[in-house]
């Protein structure tokens, strides 16, 4: 497990674009955004925190057909699905890892980006924990989506009709947490909503993920 | 004599065929009389107008949009549990038909939310999951579409219905969490003292009738579809071996 782990580390890290990817298309949504919208500072900062969410989702997205098309492609997943390690746990793992090459840097990104579009300072914190709590769960999700659509040729426009739909309550319960941060309102009810969201797909969907993949190895 | 007989596609081409002209009659009677009483026969609302007449059409259509989708989870499950192959197939043809239902309802509902509320479209909570039952039902077809062998779409889609099923659930709680309603709540349930007036409930019943029987018919007619279509289509392959 840790040795599939490292291994999908080391090649989201040496093949390129993997990390920096994600991260520069965050940075060119947020950066979009004021150009869309209006330079206006009032209305950035309202607006911050959900373009924030939606740019740390869509970075999430991009990246999702990574997780296994590559393997499916060189053969590399049936030997994985041929190895002692049960499929959940492979699945878990590749999410795993799509979360620190993806979810971890858009989380440390967010308050760099934040001052692009002035975030009002309470929202800092929220934002970031709003991420840290949200982005596994995006991950997971995401794992699902891609697991469905590997056998698919250019599957990159299904898999986000398919996703996105998933996203939904966990983006309103992320984008909530960083808005009432903002706006110095309580955050326990969403919060606590999110991190459930986020333990129970960690805990469920990757039975899913794996059943899926089964399948389409088969 | 079990239900699992009809698990065999000659057996329920058979039988469908058989049920299925008194379902398009009782459907035609059961709509025609339905929407004809509540069009012509209902007094108007005093507040709405003869606005409130969209209800015949908006709240059958929005009450089978929700329950294709459950037809479809319990057709899924029962493929994935027993692999019937008529059970799948019923899956498939019952999406397009639910998402129609879903795209009547929202579009009768932005009908008569104009005059009455001022607005087409606003985001409230049962408006923005209906929406976002809509987006599942596009992407359930979408994956049925794209994968070409059969029986791994089949469980591809009925995962995915699931899975699916569990998150819209998710999304209707939250949407709720996230906005307040300009919808009214529910006016129809059985269990309440106050209710929609007994003027406007009989005729709304009729209509539902109708709407169920013309679910079910058009479901029974595009499985027979399927099934003539992957049966065709296992001829041609065989004529092509030899």
């Amino acid at each position: 497990m840790r040795a599939l782990l490292t291994r999908d580390l080391m090649l989201a890290i040496r093949a390129g674009g993997g990390f920096g990817l994600g991260l520069a298309f965050f940075l060119i949504v947020t950066v979009l955004v004021p150009f869309g919208v209006g330079p206006q500072t009032e209305l950035l900062s309202r607006i911050a925190p959900g373009i924030l969410w939606i740019g740390a989702l869509l970075a999430c997205l991009l990246s999702l057909d990574r997780i296994f098309a590559l393997d499916w492609e060189d053969g590399s997943l049936d030997l994985l699905a041929t190895a002692p390690l049960p499929m959940e746990g492979i699945v878990s793992v590749k999410a795993l890892a799509h979360w620190i090459t993806t979810g971890l840097p858009l989380v440390f990104a967010a308050p760099v980006l934040g001052v692009l579009l002035s975030l009002p300072v309470p929202a800092y914190q929220w934002v970031v924990i709003s991420l840290a709590v949200g982005t596994p769960a995006l991950s997971v999700i995401g794992t699902f989506g891609a697991a469905l659509t590997v056998g698919i040729k250019r599957g990159g426009l299904l898999m986000s009709l398919l996703v996105l739909p998933l996203y939904v309550p966990t983006l309103i319960f992320g984008a909530e947490v960083a808005r009432r941060g903002a706006e110095g309102l309580g955050v326990q009810t969403p919060l606590l909503l999110l991190a459930g969201i986020s333990f129970g797909v960690i805990a469920l969907l990757p039975f899913a993920s794996a059943a899926v993949l089964r399948i389409n190895l088969r | 004599m079990s239900l699992w007989e009809y698990a065999n596609p000659v057996k329920f081409i058979r039988t469908t065929d058989k049920v299925l002209p008194w379902v398009w009659a009782l459907t035609g009677i059961c709509l025609v009389t339905g929407l004809v009483w509540g069009f012509f026969f209902t007094p108007n609302d005093f507040r709405q107008g003869s606005t409130v007449k969209i209800i015949y059409i908006h709240v059958p259509s929005a009450l089978m949009a929700i329950n294709a989708w459950l037809m479809m989870l319990v057709a899924s499950l029962i493929w994935i549990v027993r692999r019937h192959h008529v059970s799948a197939l019923a899956a498939r043809a019952a999406a397009p038909v639910g998402a129609v239902m879903t795209m009547i309802a929202l579009a009768t509902g932005a009908f008569w939310g104009q005059p009455m509320w001022g607005t087409w479209w606003a985001w409230d909570p049962r408006l923005t999951s209906f929406l976002i039952l809509f987006l599942f039902y596009l992407g359930y077809m979408a994956l049925w579409e794209a994968i070409e062998n059969d029986d791994t779409a089949a469980d591809l889609t009925s995962i995915l219905c699931l899975v699916g099923s569990v998150f819209a659930i998710l999304s209707r709680y939250a949407v709720n969490f996230w906005n307040q309603g300009l919808h009214q709540g529910a006016t129809l349930s059985l269990d309440k003292e106050e209710n929609i007036s007994d003027v406007f409930w009989f005729p709304l019943l009729v209509c539902i009738a109708g709407f169920v029987l013309l679910f079910i018919a058009l479901v029974f007619l595009r499985t027979q579809t399927e099934i003539r279509a992957r049966r065709t289509r296992a001829l041609l392959a065989r004529e092509g071996q030899a």
